[in-house]
């Protein structure tokens, strides 16, 4: 009936594990508790679960990223204090526990925080940039949400029923497979990963039609604002990149199911293909989450220098160069696997050759701070501590790629050091950096911002304290993921390494600080042009919240900077003349009911509940032909109504207009 | 607001032929990656169509006769869809509705072989379990068949509309996709066809 799933199954195995579980649990109650005693059940399910507006999906998406970056941080934090008592073995946490932790820790930062957040963010801007009044495609956009809702739901009810997986966030077989990890871990890290996996496949196609085939009319390609274009290309990689992941997890989940031998030790098994399939996915996706942090710099960089971005031309082609050279660079992630020396070569070569380009944007934001009129605004802090911090990473990176030093310094903490040197600056920080800019847009109020400098000083001197030291352990040949070590010499890095997790910790605690001061001062704060920071863009041209439809009618683009044209031009905050009807999308409750049929679907395949896989599969198949059938899902908003809630904006202007340059 | 922005035609606005367009762009991305999905298994099926670890190989497991009736079988269902997708162009409903009955006969004619050539290997102790090639090669071939049996259903689904609803403008465009869908499955046949089955048994 219940499969392998047993009383078994529940954390009691050590003191700390059960506790996370109580805390999942409790957390889960508190919201609970919560929402029902605000009675906003109603108000939540039918304004924001069953949303399909695109700047809705993109504020949950967000949601789901910051908690989620919270769990994978108490993942880390965990494992730098582990690691700092850890000499001859001194932790607090058995091997087994310790194995999960940095598991998890990899699996979500990457797969649902990072992949939510830089979502969200496209969501949230994308659209509105372009002029257009919704995604192509706005139901998938929210089935896209709900699956990756439900892969990360999978990866929290592995911390209360069963235990996570051991193996690794890259899951390397034949440690992965049936013989060595008979559990259910890496099942649920399987499961996770082909769920939402599927989830962003979805967005990426959705994106590429959306900024392909809705631009604003006189939005050429080359009229699209840097964050656009960025988010164009990752949404390429996303569409192209993600069927990889797909066979790789399948591929093992059918070794590890029906007993087949795709990556095991005998049988004919090839374990080395399993590398080549996860990296083929594994390296653009590094490029699909930096891209887009990217674009939010040169946003950020140019409206916070008051000038045209420098060289927007340059950063478009460099921007097209990695998304197409992220493709040839993945077997630098293995160049200790055993390839020939030519191979090697090769994809060291290919490897330095990224570089360049990314080389050329470091340029592109220098010289566009470069004479300009800079306010430091916390997301222009951001991108001036990222551009520091991404250039020593980039020539770790460099190091690494020649494969005689990749030799010495493969699996070490210096590999750990270089990428979360990319990784923390090159991605938290643009995300940061996008949520604090583009944060008024989505709710009509600014952020509070001596917090948001606070978090920005607490993270990056944490960063520097956390990672600085494990590049020397590095060098001392210390191995990463290392539960306990009998060297005394490792030991005062490791206790500086965990000071920087403090003060990280810290910057976390600003970031929730900054939110919950910005709602309690919103009145205050609040911003009725919709162009808090004298913006050059067209998201900055609609209100803020936007309404349902974006732009009451769609503006016409003459320049790179449509904005700043329409301002030289005096034509901002014209009424027009007349309004029409717009056709909108429904609300659906499809895309959160496949979510969760997905949801139980993962956990009857993790657990071996056949029944409930057979009965989950059948459901999600009728859903979907239901809605296949569905000719109805769109409606109309009136002209009438369109000029009743355009009305009362131009009311709310009234006063502030002439007050404006 | 901005004004410049003369009121815009309201055929710019995603309803007819916008609305199937940017319907059939998305389609093609995701047979993209479907073809990303399929290529990735013949390169795996590449390197392992040795590894048969003392087991059979595929001379002795393959029949020409068989792999070609599926291949006559899956062709001439593309065929016949055209012809459903030509008889949805001339607005004729009833010859769609039989074109794409006889589709799905022909499909489901394909399914059943190689469900029966499978069961045959199967019953041989040439499981998918067996090596690493026949882990290879029932993916694969899995693949490809699971792909033609949501095919299938969904040829039911879209008979039933045709019938349902008529040739309506939504109807039609989601016939389109399905006719993209149903011939891109013949590609990766004719693949299958000339990676797996003819370098197997010459």
């Amino acid at each position: 009936m219940f499969g392998k799933l047993t009383i078994e199954a529940l954390p009691l195995y050590s003191a700390i594990a059960a506790s996370g579980a109580l805390i999942t649990v409790g957390g889960a109650f508190v919201v609970f508790v919560v929402v029902t005693w605000l009675k906003a059940w109603k108000y939540l399910w039918t304004e924001w679960l069953t949303s399909v507006d695109h700047k809705r999906i993109g504020v949950m998406y967000i949601v789901l990223a910051l908690i989620m970056l919270m769990r994978g941080f108490v993942d880390a934090i965990m494992m730098r204090a582990q690691q700092a008592m850890a000499l001859d073995a001194g932790g607090y946490l058995p091997p087994e526990h310790f194995d999960q932790i940095f598991s998890s820790h990899g699996t979500i930062m990457i797969f649902f925080m990072a992949m939510p957040f830089m979502t969200g963010l496209m969501n949230i801007a994308v659209p509105l940039q372009i002029g257009t009044r919704d995604v192509a495609f706005p139901f998938l956009n929210s089935l896209s949400l709900w699956l990756s809702a439900a892969g990360a739901a999978l990866v929290m009810v592995s911390l209360v029923i069963g235990k996570f997986s051991t193996a690794g966030w890259t899951g390397y077989p034949p440690y992965s497979g049936i013989e060595y990890n008979p559990g259910v871990g890496v099942d649920y890290w399987i499961w996770a990963l082909l769920i939402s996996g599927f989830g962003s496949t979805l967005t990426g196609i959705n994106f590429v039609v959306t900024i392909l085939k809705r631009r604003a009319p006189g939005m050429g390609l080359m009229r699209m604002t840097p964050f656009t274009w960025t988010a164009l290309c990752t949404s390429v990689l996303m569409a192209f990149a993600f069927p990889g992941l797909t066979v790789a997890c399948g591929l093992l989940a059918l070794d590890r199911l029906l007993g087949m031998h795709f990556f095991t030790n005998g049988q004919g098994g090839n374990m080395m293909n399993y590398p080549n399939l996860f990296w083929i996915w594994g390296h653009p996706e590094v490029y699909i989450l930096i891209l887009p942090a990217f674009g939010v710099f040169s946003e950020v960089v140019s409206t916070f220098s008051k000038k045209r971005l420098f060289g927007y031309e340059s950063l478009v082609y460099a921007t097209a160069a990695i998304a197409i050279l992220s493709f040839t660079v993945w077997l630098h992630h293995f160049f200790t696997m055993g390839s020939s020396a030519n191979v090697n070569a090769f994809f060291g070569v290919t490897t330095m050759i990224i570089a360049v380009p990314t080389g050329v944007k470091v340029f592109n934001w220098l010289l566009t701070m470069y004479r300009g009129r800079i306010t430091f605004h916390p997301s222009m802090l951001w991108t001036v501590g990222f551009i520091v911090t991404f250039v020593i990473g980039g020539m770790t990176g460099v190091l690494l790629a020649m494969p005689p030093a990749d030799f010495l310094m493969h699996n070490t903490t210096f590999l750990v050091a270089h990428f979360h040197n990319m990784i923390i600056p090159g991605m938290l920080f643009g995300y940061l950096a996008g949520y604090m800019y583009w944060f008024p847009k989505a709710f009509g109020f600014k952020m509070n911002e001596p917090w948001g400098v606070a978090a920005f000083w607490f993270w990056t001197i944490g960063f520097y304290l956390a990672f600085m030291p494990l590049y020397v352990l590095g060098f001392m040949g210390m191995p990463r993921r290392m539960e306990q070590y009998n060297d005394p010499t490792w030991q005062p890095w490791l206790l500086a390494a965990a000071g920087g997790a403090v003060l990280i910790l810290i910057g976390i605690a600003c970031l929730v600080i900054q939110l919950a001061v910005s709602i309690r001062d919103r009145r205050k704060a609040a911003d009725v042009t919709g162009d808090p920071y004298d913006g050059r863009t067209l998201e900055w041209a609609t209100s803020s919240p936007p309404p349902p439809y974006n732009f009451a009618v769609l503006p016409e683009v003459r320049d790179r900077e449509p904005l700043v044209d329409m301002k030289e031009r005096g034509v901002v905050y014209q009424r027009p003349r007349a309004y029409e009807d717009i056709e909108m999308p429904k609300n659906s409750a499809v895309g959160i009911v496949l979510g969760g049929l997905a949801f139980v679907l993962g956990f009857g395949v993790v657990w071996h509940i056949w029944w409930l896989v057979i009965v989950c599969g059948l459901a999600m198949w009728v859903t979907l032909a239901l809605r296949a059938s569905d000719d109805d899902s769109e409606f109309v908003l009136s002209a009438a109504e369109v000029e009743r809630i355009e009305d009362a904006r131009y009311r709310a202007l009234g006063n502030q207009v002439g007050s404006r340059p | 607001m901005n004004a410049n922005v003369t009121a815009v035609p309201s055929h710019h606005q995603p309803e007819g032929s916008d609305a199937h367009d940017q319907r059939a762009l998305g389609f093609w991305l995701y047979l993209m990656g479907d073809a990303v999905i399929f290529g990735l298994l013949f390169m795996t099926y590449g390197i392992m169509v040795g590894n048969t670890a003392g087991g059979p190989s595929g001379k002795a497991l393959f029949s020409l006769n068989n792999a070609a009736l599926e291949t006559a079988l899956l062709l001439v269902s593309s065929t016949t869809f055209g012809f459903a997708s030509l008889a949805s162009r001339a607005g004729n409903r009833p010859a769609v509705l039989s074109w794409l009955l006889l589709t799905f006969v022909l499909g489901a004619g394909f399914i059943f072989l190689e469900i029966r050539e499978f069961l045959g290997m199967i019953a041989a102790g040439a499981g998918p379990d067996r090596s690493g090639f026949l882990s290879a090669f029932f993916t694969l071939v899995g693949t490809h068949g699971t792909h033609v049996s949501v095919g299938l259903v969904w040829i039911l689904i879209m008979s039933g509309q045709v019938f349902l609803k008529g040739l309506s403008l939504p109807v039609t465009s989601r016939l389109f996709r399905l006719g993209l869908f149903w011939h891109f499955l013949d590609i990766a046949w004719v693949g299958i066809f000339s990676v797996v089955y003819l370098p197997g048994l010459l």
